[in-house]
């Protein structure tokens, strides 16, 4: 029994596509070897528009801005309250473009419209608010000395940042990474993820209208493999923030490591689990175990992607939970009755489907979902296996699916 | 001997000049300088032609005259009123609601209402930094009729309060805006499996009581970390200066803060302040009523509060109040900055600052030069009408601080210090006094150990480091110094050998939103401003759980 794949007819107006190209040192610029790429739309598979495809030189280019831009520019040397100031112009911006900005997020990344416009471009704006108010409170410490000496620590901007970001939440991740690096005086260049480089562009444009000084966010939409790894290893980043699969995370530490060993952040993949006890509300407990499995379909670095159950209430829980997925409408992100949009491009979705068919040949039992829906685009049924042993696959692997593994325990 | 002649020469000269002053002419906001025998008197006393203008009408209305209880404007409940003055004539401007105990408990009950039951404490520290950056972009729309009724209540050049002040204070309340969202509390190790975390609360109301020498700024001070931090407020207003916090009260209210959290009480010091220091409410038989208070002002009325406050409920007090602060010129001086810099020191704001730099100790070697310079800047400094532009002093405050200043003048000349200029009045309406300069200033002289609170500069020479740290100590105030020097060593010494509460190295007056201010000793108690301010709206709070067998402690666990 299948989830029922619901669709609008005729499908949604995609919206006006205004920005392309990469932003360097406050322009709109082609990359430098005239390259471009496809950004698809994953609820039918067809392309978006094409955007400028960066590389090495382009990426070498943008660096080389945001340095000057540190080195000789006013951002750094501006006073916490002024950026605070300067910030906050862009927080009101964002809120004035909130629908636009998640028409582009929902069309490029298949998220829900509705979550995006009124839940996560919103929480961007804070976001930035609140590290806009956090600029001019950058206290260091007096130390107490044991001899007649004074010490003091200043906290100082590191320099030219380099931040990656992911294509699951490409809004909330730009701003985590962004808000506080402008906070701190530092200067950036933002590669965003390949799946999803429209909004990053969009709010590159806002940044400049809000008065961010050219030079200081620079970003270069491209791929990992090029774009990324030459932010990685650049001789001359002093830092660089990385958020997407634990494998990639890896690459990224060794070329930060082999190049200049610059400081990194990392923030990866995740199995977590979520453990419910026999004195748990049940329906609460099944309302927020489908929450945290299929939420964003799946594409989550929290997802709760094993879901232990105390024997208890297990089997009321199960059934509990096949009726809730029941509920579950994938459909037209656009749709705000629908709860799932489409997986973010081919490659994730032929990735989950593998996983399920994983699940089902270890011998875990389909209890709900388990296949593909649609006629076009990306789709995935929302899936529940029950009987999962820790060492099957599907218990192991990240999956970043709508696919839900339960387990019991006594 | 000297001195006494060189006074009453200064003064005859002084009256026979301004008889010789221009007729009246029509006020202007921006008329040049006067015409020759006024220029001839302001060389020698910094004046302008006083007596002659008449003042210059103030650009902006006064609508605001009740207190504001509970999100109202409304009467005093004995309908009594008071009149606020024009310090420039000594004429009244407008009669204000006049709050006595009666109205500070209705206050408090309203704040607390808004406390216990509103919305205000319950918000998400978000919102209420929403709510506190509006109200900022609001006072910022209205600078400059927030200005003219500051100048038009305290005297000081309306430049500075257009120019410094209410953007300082807007700057102020977007600081604390930007903490709302961000009073982390602490986990903490305990001996033992425990599990411990410290919680920074509200008070709950706070009763703040402001004077009148800053009246904005001092009202951002206050309400801008209080609201920060969740609690409600009861505010009373100085006497002097009741018109501008009701005015921006308002504007708190268009911002969005929910009826009772800022409730303002104009009215007296023996009445009002009395009232709401010792507020405890007995009726209902908690003693937490007013959990908190907050003061500035002079040391003698701190002394009282504090008293009112033990004797009462045992409020915390937080107390800014006098000073008589060093300002310490080295061997190595620039003596021209630093003639400059100390003239700013004490005559700012008509002397009127708690933190002025009221004793001017200068190294023997540049004595001399500095003396000679601190004379001509003196008598250079440009006293008039606070609305006309280019005057650096407006009149005092009131007559009360005139007759004060006018007495300390009269124990300086009669101590024995040196008369190098002014030491009269200037004009003959309002509160006006010619910049007066003293050297050959004695320890033990009245001028060099009170506070004067006016527009009295005295100049005191040493021979080294050791002396003049040991004289600059010997106070019962503690507020602030400034030093000057290029010395590296020197600064270093001086700044952890000065007991006061801010010191300034090659600068004076220095304030930012994020550095904390306040007194050592009688100068007062906690900080101001900064990441301190919050502390004094915030109490801490301990909550200890047992863990259940935790990954890090073991039962036996030393």
């Amino acid at each position: 029994m299948g989830e029922e794949c619901k669709r609008t007819s005729g499908g949604h107006e995609v919206p006006e596509i205004k920005f392309t190209k990469l932003f360097i040192n406050g322009e709109f610029v082609d990359a430098v070897s005239g390259k471009t790429f496809e950004t698809i739309d994953p609820t039918t598979g067809e392309v978006l528009a094409r955007v400028a495809e960066g590389d090495k030189e382009d990426i070498d280019l943008a660096v080389k801005m945001a340095r000057d831009a540190f080195d000789c520019g006013c951002w750094p040397r501006m006073s916490g309250s002024q950026r605070g100031k300067i910030m906050m112009r862009l927080a009101d911006l964002i809120d004035q473009h909130a629908e636009e900005l998640a028409a582009l997020d929902c069309v490029d990344g298949g998220k829900l419209f509705s979550h995006v416009k009124f839940l996560e471009i919103p929480k961007c704006a804070e976001c930035l608010r609140y590290f806009a108010g956090a600029a001019d409170k950058i206290h260091g410490e007096t130390l107490k000395m044991s001899s007649e000496m004074q010490a003091y620590t200043l906290r100082e901007p590191v320099g030219v940042v380099g931040h990656i970001i992911p294509w699951n939440f490409p809004s909330t991740l730009f701003f985590y990474k962004v808000s506080p690096t402008l906070a701190a005086g530092c200067t950036m260049v933002v590669k965003p993820a390949e799946q999803t480089p429209l909004s990053a562009l969009f709010y590159a444009h806002l940044a400049k209208q809000a008065g961010i000084p050219d030079g200081v966010l620079n970003v270069v939409t491209g791929f990992g493999p090029t774009a990324g790894a030459a932010l990685s290893s650049h001789m001359d980043v002093d830092k660089i923030s990385f958020t997407g699969s634990t494998e990639v995370g890896r690459l990224v530490m060794e070329a930060a490591a082999k190049s200049n060993l610059k400081p990194v952040s990392l923030e990866l993949g995740g199995k977590s689990p979520l453990i419910i006890f026999d004195d748990a509300d049940v329906d609460m407990a099944v309302d927020l175990a489908r929450m945290s499995s299929f939420y964003n379909k799946g594409e989550i670095c929290v997802a709760g992607s094993r879901i232990y159950v105390q024997e208890g209430i297990y089997d009321e829980f199960v059934r509990k939970s096949a009726e809730k997925a029941k509920s579950w409408k994938v459909g037209d992100p656009f749709d705000p009755q629908v709860n799932q949009g489409p997986q973010v491009d081919k490659e994730q979705f032929e990735k989950v489907l593998s996983y399920i068919e994983h699940g089902k040949s270890a011998g875990a039992t389909l209890l709900t979902g388990g296949k593909a829906c649609g006629e076009r685009g990306y789709y995935i049924e929302p899936t529940i296996f029950t009987d999962v042993k820790e060492d099957m696959l599907i218990a192991q692997d990240e999956i970043f699916g709508p696919v839900m593994s339960l387990m019991k325990f006594k | 001997m000297a001195a006494h002649a060189a006074r009453r020469i200064s003064s005859l000269l002084c009256r026979s000049l301004s008889s010789h002053s221009s007729p009246a002419s029509s006020p202007s906001l921006f008329r040049g300088r006067a015409t020759a025998p006024a220029t001839v008197v302001r060389r020698l006393f910094g004046t302008s032609s006083p007596a002659a203008e008449e003042p210059i009408t103030p650009p902006v209305q006064v609508n605001y005259t009740q207190l504001l209880i509970n999100g109202e404007f409304v009467d005093a409940a004995s309908g009594k009123t008071f009149p606020t003055l024009d310090p420039r004539t000594g004429e009244v401007i407008a009669h204000i609601a006049e709050g006595e105990a009666e109205d500070v408990n209705r206050a408090v009950a309203a704040a607390r209402k808004a406390f216990d039951e509103g919305p205000w404490p319950k918000m998400i520290p978000y919102e209420r930094s929403v709510v506190l950056n509006r109200f900022a972009n609001l006072i910022e729309k209205h600078n400059d009729e927030i200005a003219a009724l500051e100048t038009w209540d305290n005297g000081k050049p309306y430049e500075q309060a257009a120019l410094v002040e209410v953007p300082m204070l807007v700057r102020l309340l977007r600081y604390y805006a930007g903490w709302a969202d961000k009073i982390h509390g602490l986990t903490a190790q305990a001996d033992g499996p425990l599990h411990v975390q410290v919680l920074y609360e509200p008070y709950g109301v706070a009763g703040q009581i402001i004077p009148w020498n800053f009246p904005l700024l001092m009202f951002a001070w206050k309400v801008g970390p209080a609201l920060a931090c969740g609690n409600t407020v009861v505010l009373k207003t100085a006497e002097q200066t009741p018109l501008s916090a009701l005015f921006v009260a308002k504007l708190a209210l268009e911002a969005g803060l929910p009826p009772g959290v800022l409730n303002i009480i104009s009215g007296f010091g023996p009445t009002a302040g009395a009232a709401l220091a010792s507020h405890m409410d007995v009726d209902k038989g908690f003693a937490d009523y007013l959990p908190k208070l907050a003061f500035t002002g002079s040391t003698d009325t701190g002394k009282i509060v504090l008293e009112l406050a033990a004797r009462s409920n045992l409020k915390p007090v937080t107390l800014e109040l006098g000073g008589k602060s060093p300002f310490i010129v080295c061997e190595d001086a620039d003596v021209e900055k630093a003639a400059e810099l100390a003239h700013f020191a004490l005559f700012f704001n008509q002397g009127q600052c708690c933190c002025a730099g009221s004793r001017t100790f200068v190294h023997e070697k540049v004595y001399d030069e500095f003396l000679e310079k601190a004379r001509a800047r003196a008598l250079n400094r440009v006293v008039g009408d606070p609305f006309k532009k280019g005057v650096e002093q407006g009149p005092q405050i009131d007559e009360d601080q005139f007759n004060k200043i006018m007495h300390y003048i009269k124990s300086g000349l009669a101590g024995g210090a040196t008369l190098e200029s002014g030491g009269e009045r200037f004009g003959n309406k309002g509160y006006y006094i010619q910049p007066t300069v003293f050297s050959n200033v004695k320890d033990d002289m009245l001028i060099a150990k009170d506070e004067i609170f006016g527009p009295v500069q005295s100049i005191l020479k040493y021979k080294d480091l050791d002396e003049v740290i040991r004289r600059a100590n010997d106070t019962h105030y503690g507020l602030a110094a400034g030093v000057f020097t290029s010395n590296i060593d020197t600064a270093n010494t001086l700044t952890r050998a000065l007991r006061q509460g801010t010191i300034w190295i090659n600068c004076f007056d220095t304030f930012d939103a994020a550095i904390p201010f306040g007194g050592f000793k009688m100068s007062g108690q906690g900080r101001e401003k900064g990441i301190h301010g919050l502390m004094n709206y915030l109490q801490v709070k301990a909550v200890v759980t047992p863990l259940k067998n935790p990954a890090w402690l073991t039962k036996d666990n030393v």
